[in-house]
């Protein structure tokens, strides 16, 4: 937009001298703020305890090698536990996603008023992490695996039915356009034309729900949820490091293995 | 028989879209709307299956207002009038075959669509109709695996699937090179005298329109401005309807189109044109 005239040329810039000049204030004022935020958790640290952080690393480390690989039979059923809790949450938060994801959707919900209660469950579903959810669960329905999976399944359903009904209203309107002027009822419409745009998008979202899932629900045992947390928080209070080495190794190795089997559905699906 | 009558349609914006349009179609009839872009062409074909809602006016398909029906009555209504589209508007990610028996949905229900157990009188309809576009052997392709000019044939073959009375062309060509263009062009022409459909046709070629169809309708700014035989537009015409503008160009490329045509066989036309 400015263009100015020097010796009858014009000058292209990007902004004018007024925008420049209000960026490099914003950066200014910016820098500024960082530093001063940079003093106050600086005044509010101890920065004794960091000069010997290495030493506490290492020392920490060296009680965790070798890792204690006794118990790892014993952690079989709790890791089992974790991966189902993992698994049928996000199941059941998918069931229960998925429709809202359509009653969400601007193209394709039936009435803004239950637009409006679609996303408030999905808002309220996402403000809360799946470790609040088990601490609420703990208390309502007591300690165990069921509390585990409604605790994932309640958070998997924001997740899922934000990113489900943002690719609904991502989709080409030309087919649905198509498949409505060939006389098929509103059902019919969805399942012809929307629902094989969004399938891609539907088998990652899950598939990546799921996957981090199986990373979440190894905390939810700190909370008497279910699953290898409690072992771990167990051997934590233990100081028995050598045990809580080997339940990190076993729940990287679980990770590794969702990450391949996500890859693999996602590419299969596409 | 297509039958409007005083067919207006405003847009929320305030634009007046389509002033009044009175026209009739009689079944066999293959009618080209020409026009700017802007002069309703689009507007006009999809109030008809009601895609979008006129503002005042009346349409009837074969003595029947289907103006103002709703649910199921608008639904019976659509399943009698095809349309065919400029992007072709497949579900890409579905197969040629699911494409082509899309054209049943009206006359199914819906879990019987959804499980893919469409009547075996459909499924013999559908390889008929994909034989005679000239795709029999695509039918497990998906949607997205194919050329501009094979998709349209699948558009083409799941409008008739419907077994319409009616079809609405929007813009068959507008996405195809010129060889295919007329493939196409010449494919839907003789669909509509084999099955005797009524069929209005949007085009921006109109040397394309004159070389095809029956007769011609140039639409202006929601207006009428001409109704008549292809061989009638004149240069004066042609600037009634889009503009001022040197026709004697296009008027050359018909003449070649016309003695092309009698000649018939693509090759002659393919580097003849635009």
């Amino acid at each position: 937009m400015p263009v100015k005239y020097t010796d009858n040329q014009p000058i292209w810039m990007q902004r004018t001298p007024r925008q420049q000049y209000a960026i490099w204030l914003g950066w200014f004022l910016g820098v500024m703020l960082f530093l001063l935020c940079f003093k106050v958790i600086s005044d509010n640290t101890i920065w004794e305890f960091l000069t010997d952080a290495h030493v506490q690393a290492a020392s920490l480390i060296g009680r965790m090698v070798p890792p204690d690989w006794s118990i790892t039979g014993s952690l079989m059923l709790p890791l089992w536990d974790t991966i189902n809790i993992a698994t049928v949450g996000t199941i059941l938060g998918t069931i229960i996603a998925f429709p809202l994801a359509f009653l969400a959707a601007r193209n394709t919900t039936p009435h803004p008023a239950l637009r409006a209660f679609a996303l408030g469950v999905i808002v309220s579903s996402r403000s809360i992490n799946a470790l609040i959810w088990a601490i609420l669960l703990v208390t309502m329905i007591g300690p165990g695996l069921l509390a585990g999976m409604i605790a994932i399944a309640l958070r998997s359903i924001g997740f899922v039915g934000k990113l489900l009904y943002e690719a609904i209203e991502e989709i080409q309107p030309t087919p649905v356009e198509a498949i409505t002027s060939t006389g098929a009822g509103n059902m019919q419409v969805l399942a012809w034309s929307v629902l094989p745009q969004i399938m891609p998008a539907f088998a990652g979202i899950t598939v990546y729900r799921w996957d981090i899932n199986i990373r979440e629900s190894t905390t939810l045992g700190l909370v008497g949820a279910g699953g290898i947390g409690l072992q771990m928080n167990a051997a934590i209070n233990n100081l028995a490091w050598g045990q809580v080495a080997t339940v990190f190794v076993l729940i990287f190795s679980t990770v590794i293995v969702s990450e391949w089997v996500s890859a693999k559905v996602r590419h299969a699906v596409i | 028989m297509l039958a409007l009558k005083g067919l207006t349609k405003r847009y929320a914006t305030g634009d007046l879209a389509l002033d009044s349009v009175d026209l009739v179609v009689p079944a066999g009839q293959v009618l080209a709307l020409i026009g700017p872009s802007g002069a309703g062409k689009s507007t006009l074909i999809r109030c008809v299956n009601r895609l979008v809602e006129p503002t005042s006016g009346s349409i009837h398909l074969d003595g029947e207002d289907i103006t103002r029906v709703r649910g199921n009555r608008l639904r019976h209504a659509r399943r009698q009038i095809g349309m065919i589209f400029q992007n072709y508007a497949l579900v890409e990610r579905l197969s040629v075959m699911e494409n082509v028996l899309s054209g049943r949905l009206a006359y199914v229900g819906f879990w019987r669509s959804f499980f893919r157990k469409f009547p075996q009188s459909d499924v013999q309809q559908a390889f008929k109709i994909l034989e005679r576009v000239g795709l029999e052997t695509m039918i497990d392709k998906r949607g997205d695996a194919l050329s501009g000019g094979q998709k349209q044939r699948v558009g083409i073959a799941r409008a008739l699937m419907q077994n319409p009375k009616l079809l609405l062309v929007d813009e068959p060509t507008a996405s195809l090179d010129p060889k295919t263009s007329r493939q196409i062009m010449r494919l839907i022409c003789e669909l509509c005298a084999e099955q005797n459909l009524a069929t209005v046709i949007n085009i921006h070629d109109v040397a394309l329109a004159q070389q095809f169809v029956h007769r011609v309708v140039g639409l202006r700014a929601g207006v009428v401005v001409y109704d008549g035989p292809p061989t009638g537009l004149t240069p004066e015409i042609l600037t009634t309807i889009y503009g001022e503008e040197d026709w004697t160009a296009v008027q050359k490329e018909d003449e070649h189109a016309a003695t092309d045509a009698r000649k018939d066989v693509e090759a002659a036309l393919l580097g003849g044109h635009p």
